[in-house]
């Protein structure tokens, strides 16, 4: 497998920094592969603009930050404006289409999921929508199975939320998987 | 096994390795980024019968594991750059009082208040200088989790075996950041004791007389042996004296017992180093950066080597000097304004060949800023 | 056990100025130590710096030499680490009040069962006659030339409102008094502060006109009178002696204890 780079950006209490632990320790614990996720965030815990970078890859990693990514989630428009130009040429961006209207760009594989509208319509809970965007992101990448992901929930999360946790993972892998090419 | 594998925060790494190395007493004052060492050890120690306070300020804090030091346990206090001037006093108690305890300083941009929550190294000459008077200071650091770890261990290790305070200096990208840590087993480690006097009670013991090894043993507050612990000069009871021969000859020990042993002490690491034309020191986190444009430019056929330095105080001069032999020029990579470059600079033969590649804008610095340099120093025709 | 039993007799005579009631502190001490038959191998004396902190240079026990102001925060390292130890910290009002003011309040808040002893003399004596926080109005200090205009404070009353839940107040004059309250501060469950107003002959005595140490000691026994008297409320003047506050609330190893419990079930 090639390293990936990804970039997780959204606002604070989206829960995307917390996405992007998921995914890479599922990377570690569940694949045998190397992660390393790091953020930046100011004084702010609610509000303001997250970035967590996550870098997954069968070899050593040292250099843990991300300049290019090859993938690059964007949760708001501020993320989407302020992150898009670093995107790897020929990367993935994926966005939401409730809070993000993106620009067409040639060199770049954009898939835009209403993963937002999904998890209010079938699920109701927004605490989820970041879950819904990992599975969307296993699904497009195959850089973890789903299973793994789902493992490091059942370990993190409360017995109570565990079902709707893995319905929004399920629910984002089915979109993700609808878009894959 | 794979219970044994965590993914983790660098912070957390530093707990693992605190409760691996028998850590039983905490005392310490939140502030970025170093709170998650305080966090987990709230809820850690407490599982073991260890004990963990939260106190009122940084000056404080230090103090209570020297009081708990005392009582016979292994002690830790964690902090960031304003705490940590806060407790130069107390560490120059400890260093006086030959006290064991761990100080972690998991530093921030500064002066003052500076950047809590982005990355410096900035406080390395503060951690060998900060205290006043003639001293002599053990610091480590490290530039992954597994060695956070094992660092932690043996920064306990060190503070036992010369009953001395220990400063581990890991950097805010290290302390946030999160990747795989893999515990050892037990006993896969080797871990130092605190050193309890074999003298029995009702005789003569001499808290401050050093055995043939250089080791002195302890009597915990509370045995058999009634003592005095000062910060004023003393004799080997550990009452005050200003006779100018047990003056000289405390900070005679105090400075050699740590001076005289810095081969002994010095943790490095090496990279590419046997043939290398040019050589990166450097260490913490910047020596991933390092690492990665040794890698790329090895890749390439050129001879660049990196030497990680682990152990930051006492300053491993003949180990620089000996790695920096055949290089045409050294660069000093570090998140700061050229504070080991100085030391390196005064460890080599020739210091003119010594540069620096830096950032002191609280970004992480990059392959491509240390690439620039080397591509400077090329112009040069170094 | 006699009394003597419980000095290191080589140091002495003691490093104090003559006339000082430093040294009746540390004869009220060791007889309340002595009346309580206590063991000398559980007695951590904790002292800061200062005339008072020499104290602990005199005495048999297990003897910390501390800090300027930070002698409770290293007692707080003692105690929580082994709590079945008994914890003396010896201060003066300078080492407790100004320098280590938070450390004071915060160990009041805490109800960590400890003893702390304010040797109030009002001035900064071993550095040469600088006002302290207890010296007060009009008081003439090396610092204080012209008079001092810094108000002092008053040291029952703060750890009253801090959360101490043993505090009382007598002086040097009153020694045997003094002996009971150390008593009793050592039988509390919880952080104990037991002022006791010394004199200062050499610097607060010759600077302010009040005479010799004897005078100075009368001067106790005329301005004092015991909490409650009808005294105090004909001349608010008067300084008053006794028990303020003597209260049962949780210690903190005790609830630590708990806490330990509670994370070892899981």
């Amino acid at each position: 497998m090639e390293r990936v780079r990804m970039v997780f950006s959204g606002s604070g209490g989206q829960g995307v920094i917390t996405a992007a632990i998921i995914l890479a320790e599922a990377a570690v614990i569940h694949e045998g592969l190397n992660a390393t996720q790091s953020q930046a965030y100011g004084a702010a815990a609610r509000g303001g603009a997250t970035r967590s970078d996550v870098i997954i890859s069968e070899g050593e990693i040292n250099f843990p930050k991300v300049i290019q990514p090859n993938v690059l989630v964007c949760l708001t428009q501020q993320a989407y404006t302020t992150y898009y130009p670093i995107l790897r040429p020929g990367g993935l961006l994926l966005c939401d289409t409730r809070y993000v209207t993106t620009e067409r760009k040639a060199d770049a594989w954009q898939v835009e999921l209403p993963m937002y509208q999904s998890v209010m319509e079938q699920i109701g809970k927004p605490i989820v929508f970041n879950i819904c965007m990992l599975g969307a992101v296993v699904a497009l990448t195959d850089v973890v199975s789903r299973d793994s992901v789902m493992k490091i929930l059942k370990e993190r999360i409360p017995a109570g939320f565990v079902e709707i946790n893995e319905k929004a993972l399920n629910l984002g892998f089915d979109l993700g998987q609808a878009k894959k090419r | 096994m794979s219970q044994n594998i965590k993914f983790v925060q660098g912070n957390e790494a530093c707990v693992a390795g605190a409760l691996y190395a028998g850590l039983q007493f905490f005392a310490g004052y939140p502030i970025t980024p170093s709170s998650e060492v305080a966090e987990l050890l709230a809820a850690r120690l407490p599982t073991q019968g260890g004990k963990f306070i939260q106190m009122e300020d940084e000056l404080s804090s230090i103090c209570a594991i020297i009081g708990a030091s005392l009582t016979g346990h292994k002690v830790m206090t964690a902090t960031s750059g304003p705490g940590f001037s806060l407790m130069q006093e107390a560490l120059g108690y400890a260093i006086m009082a030959e006290i064991p305890c761990v100080i972690v300083n998991v530093q921030r941009g500064g002066p003052s208040t500076g950047i809590p929550t982005q990355v410096s190294q900035g406080d390395v000459m503060q951690a060998r200088w900060g205290v006043h008077g003639d001293h002599s200071m053990v610091a480590l650091t490290a530039s992954n989790h597994q060695d956070v770890f094992l660092m932690t261990v043996e920064a306990f290790n060190i503070a036992e075996t010369y009953r001395t305070p220990v400063v581990l200096l890991f950097d805010e990208v290290i302390g946030h950041m999160r990747e795989k840590l893999v515990v050892p087993q037990e006993g896969e480690v080797q871990l130092v004791g605190r050193l309890h006097t074999s003298v029995k009670g009702g005789v003569d013991y001499h808290p401050y007389l050093p055995r043939e090894d250089g080791r002195l043993p302890m009597s915990d507050f509370g045995g058999v042996h009634r003592y005095n612990v000062t910060g004023l000069y003393h004799d080997m009871w550990g009452f005050p004296s200003s006779d100018p021969k047990v003056v000289h000859g405390l900070i005679r020990h105090l400075v050699d017992k740590i001076e005289n042993r810095a081969n002994l002490l010095a943790h490095y690491k090496e990279y590419f180093l046997e043939d290398a034309d040019r050589v990166l020191v450097s260490y913490g986190a910047p020596a991933r950066s390092a690492l990665h444009v040794v890698k790329n430019r090895r890749a390439r056929g050129e001879r660049l080597g990196l030497l990680e330095l682990q152990t930051l105080w006492p300053f491993p001069t003949d180990i620089v000097r000996e790695k920096c032999a055949r290089a045409k020029a050294v660069v000093v990579v570090e998140m700061n304004m050229g504070q080991m470059l100085q030391e390196v600079k005064k460890a080599v033969e020739k210091p003119e060949q010594v540069f620096l590649a830096n950032r002191i804008d609280g970004v992480f610095i990059t392959p491509t800023d240390i690439q620039n340099i080397l591509r400077l120093i090329q112009g040069k025709g170094v | 056990m006699a009394v003597k039993d419980y000095i290191r007799e080589r140091f002495f005579p003691h490093m104090w100025c003559p006339g000082c009631g430093h040294g009746i502190v540390l004869n009220s001490l060791l007889r309340a130590v002595e009346q309580l038959g206590m063991s000398k191998n559980e007695i951590v004396m904790v002292s800061g710096i200062g005339c008072s902190s020499r104290i602990g240079g005199y005495v048999d026990f297990h003897t910390l030499h501390t800090l300027h102001g930070r002698a409770l925060a290293f007692a707080t390292g003692v105690k929580l680490s082994r709590p079945e130890l008994n914890v003396v910290v010896p201060m003066g009002d300078g080492d407790a009040l100004a320098i280590g003011g938070n450390h004071f309040i915060h160990a009041c808040r805490r109800n960590i069962g400890m003893t702390a002893i304010v040797m109030n003399n009002r001035i900064y004596g071993m550095t040469g006659g600088q006002f302290s926080p207890m010296s007060g109005l009009g008081i003439s200090a090396s610092t204080a030339p012209y008079s001092n205009i810094d108000r002092a404070f008053d040291v029952s009353e703060m750890a009253r409102a801090a959360g101490a839940t043993f505090v009382a107040r007598t002086t040097v004059y009153h020694a045997q008094q003094a002996t009971e309250f150390i008593k009793k501060a050592f039988l509390h469950e919880g952080f104990a502060v037991v002022e006791i107003l010394s004199q200062c002959p050499t610097h607060f005595g010759r600077r302010n006109r009040q005479g010799g140490a004897a005078d100075m000691m009368e001067w106790f026994k005329e301005n004092t009178v015991p909490v409650g008297s009808k005294k105090k409320l004909e001349n608010p003047a008067l300084i008053e002696r006794g028990i303020f506050v003597q209260k049962e609330e949780p210690e903190y190893c005790s609830e630590y204890a708990k806490i330990v419990d509670k994370a070892m079930r899981g």
